[in-house]
């Protein structure tokens, strides 16, 4: 029941952003072919904004739209004649996948690790030292980090490429720049989930009955103090998904996130349109993912408890 | 006569003060003080403080310290090292990098605090109603189910995307920027105000005050809200960064603020091309000046949220 409710309210959530990205995007004055009309013969204008619908009614090229997504077509580019939004999405999707994938592996890997040692080191120079890396992990910005690594690790100290894409040597630079910000959140939250466990009653009842501390901390400690941090999964592919835009300019990347910012700047439409739908669903979906499996993993949240 | 003057000594007019007496107020200086002495013994939240200080104080008076505004340009003075006459140095059209670095500081901090603001307000009013009228009767569900809907959809829309969307479609400007980023930034707040009243309003102080006879403004304003105060102000120090960083987000990738206009993410885009050229002023001012904001306002608000939680006094 739960799922049924939480699965509805995630396709209405997808239609409307797309109703909404729609509106946004018709609300322009003029069109894509305004600065064409100047040198094109207006018959070519006039089979321009035929061939792409314009010249329909607004609500017919809404609806033809829905129509086209419920089939998964994204529609042709105006910028790009030869390919289609879903060509472009199909083409850039494996760098970005790579990329976000290997950046949350990372992210959460790394920040678990730290999140325990500090926990474990409560007040110690251990936690003091994972937190200080942790606080300037958030502190700067990915788009300030990167132009530093490619600066130290790639041109003076010539150990990694500097940009572009191609072997996997590649992708450890940008995967690496994406990965921080969220590897220091998870950090932050793991050690204080991790906090919060060890002073739990049955950590004691566990330590009294003689349990070694590394089967403490591993059985019941680290085991509790992961639930919590499931729920932040969703944020945190938000939080990769949204660096990429940046990530793949920096390093020239060709993944969807730069196709997206690249579409931003030649105010191509249907692409623009395309990728952020492409991008919303993939996200909304990650978050009903990751509630179900949440109520999934911890017995306590029932799965048709009202959801707050 | 005796009797008399017995009876009338039994019976004297009430003082209203012992009324007044029975209104039960929090004393509020109290906890502030609290608060206060608390965060001051922590020294990171204090250096922090501090940090944010100077940063607004060269803000405000920075950019009118040297001769030059952000958008002159000097065609004989371009791409110069940090020297006696520009202290920051100058970028490729010789425009000085102190008075934009600090230009951009104010651009910085205003959407920061405005965006922050309005997030706030409405976050109170929409998660205020929602929280206080859920259960109370058919009518109150209805709108806190109607309001909760909404905030429920816009939570799962993904934040950058809708303000990269509109920022598209909009003049460009510092205002369009804090619209964008308010128009779906106060989700947050208002999941937040709407839990805290949930549970505020089961307390036993609140049923005292409205088994007395108090009126639903009264109990908001004297009850509730004195509540929440410390919550929303530890997530107010979390918004005003975040909304920073995403204007040097967007303004990174071209959708910020317009040229000349200084802010720190166009500086650091600005300052992407010539990062290996050695002009290390050039990307080192801007970007350590977001991290340091960055920063600084985070570890204020894990002390104030420190400081307001009883819990953690050790």
């Amino acid at each position: 029941m739960y799922i049924l409710k939480r699965f509805l309210t995630m396709i209405v959530t997808i239609w409307v952003i797309t109703t909404l990205t729609f509106i946004i995007m018709h609300s322009i004055p003029g069109d894509p072919f305004a600065s064409d009309a100047d040198v094109l013969p207006e018959e070519v204008v006039e089979n321009m904004r035929e061939k792409y619908n314009l010249d329909q009614p607004l609500p017919v090229q809404y609806l033809l739209y829905l129509k086209n997504l419920a089939t998964l077509d994204l529609g042709p580019s105006i910028e790009s004649k030869t390919r289609d939004v879903n060509t472009l999405i199909a083409d850039g999707f494996p760098a970005s996948a790579l990329l976000g994938i290997q950046a949350l592996v990372i992210a959460i890997v790394f920040g678990l690790i730290l999140g325990i040692v500090a926990a474990l080191n409560h007040n110690g120079l251990l936690d003091y030292l994972s937190m200080g890396v942790a606080i300037i992990g958030i502190s700067v910005p990915s788009f300030i980090l990167a132009p530093l690594l490619i600066k130290y690790f790639a041109v003076d100290w010539g150990l990694l490429p500097v940009a572009s894409w191609g072997s996997w040597e590649h992708t450890v630079l940008p995967s690496v720049a994406l990965a921080t910000a969220p590897l220091a959140i998870v950090a932050r939250f793991m050690r204080s989930s991790m906090l919060e466990v060890m002073n739990q009653d049955y950590i004691k009842t566990a330590d009294a009955k003689g349990v070694s501390t590394i089967g403490i901390v591993i059985k019941h400690g680290i085991r509790n103090a992961l639930i919590p941090v499931i729920s932040f999964i969703g944020p945190l592919v938000a939080f990769l998904l949204t660096g990429t835009f940046v990530i793949e300019k920096i390093f020239a990347i060709p993944g969807i996130g730069k196709y997206f910012v690249d579409s931003i700047f030649n105010r191509d439409f249907p692409v623009i349109l395309g990728t952020t739908i492409f991008f919303s669903a993939i996200l909304i979906v990650t978050l009903f993912i990751v509630d179900i499996s949440y109520r999934l993993v911890d017995p306590r949240i029932k799965l048709s408890s009202k959801g707050e | 006569m005796i009797e008399q003057r017995n009876e009338e000594d039994l019976f004297h007019p009430v003082d209203h003060n012992r009324f007044k007496q029975n209104e039960i107020v929090r004393p509020s200086i109290g906890q502030f003080r609290e608060t206060v002495t608390n965060i001051l013994r922590n020294k990171l939240a204090v250096l922090g403080m501090f940090i944010l200080v100077i940063i607004t104080f060269f803000a405000i008076f920075g950019p009118n310290m040297v001769p030059y505004s952000y958008s002159d340009q000097n065609l004989e003075a371009k791409n110069l090292a940090p020297s006696v006459e520009h202290w920051f140095g100058t970028d490729a059209l010789g425009r000085d990098m102190w008075a934009r670095t600090w230009y951009g500081a104010r651009i910085s901090l205003t959407i920061g605090i405005a965006a922050a603001l309005i997030d706030l307000v409405m976050g109170l009013v929409v998660g205020g109603i929602s929280g206080y009228m859920a259960g109370r009767g058919k009518l109150g569900d209805r709108i806190d189910g109607f309001l909760m809907r909404i905030v429920e959809i816009l939570y799962g829309i993904p934040y950058l995307l809708v303000v990269i969307l509109l920022l598209v479609v909009m003049k460009p400007g510092l205002w369009t920027i804090i619209l964008a980023l308010s128009i779906t930034g106060w989700v947050g707040m208002a999941r937040i105000v709407r839990g805290q009243i949930l549970q505020l309003k089961e307390q036993e102080y609140v049923t005292a005050a409205q088994k007395l006879g108090t009126s639903h403004g009264k109990i908001i304003w004297r009850h509730l809200f004195p509540n929440m105060i410390g919550i929303i102000i530890v997530n107010l120090t979390f918004t005003i960064p975040n909304a920073i960083f995403a204007e040097s987000f967007l303004s990174f990738i071209g959708l910020g603020v317009q040229a000349p206009i200084a802010s720190w993410g166009t500086m650091a885009n600005d300052a992407l091309g010539v990062i290996l050229t050695g002009q290390w002023w050039r990307l080192f001012f801007p970007g350590f000046l977001i991290s340091l904001t960055m920063f600084a306002f985070n570890v204020f608000g894990d002390g104030l949220q420190d400081a307001l939680d009883p819990q953690s006094s050790d």
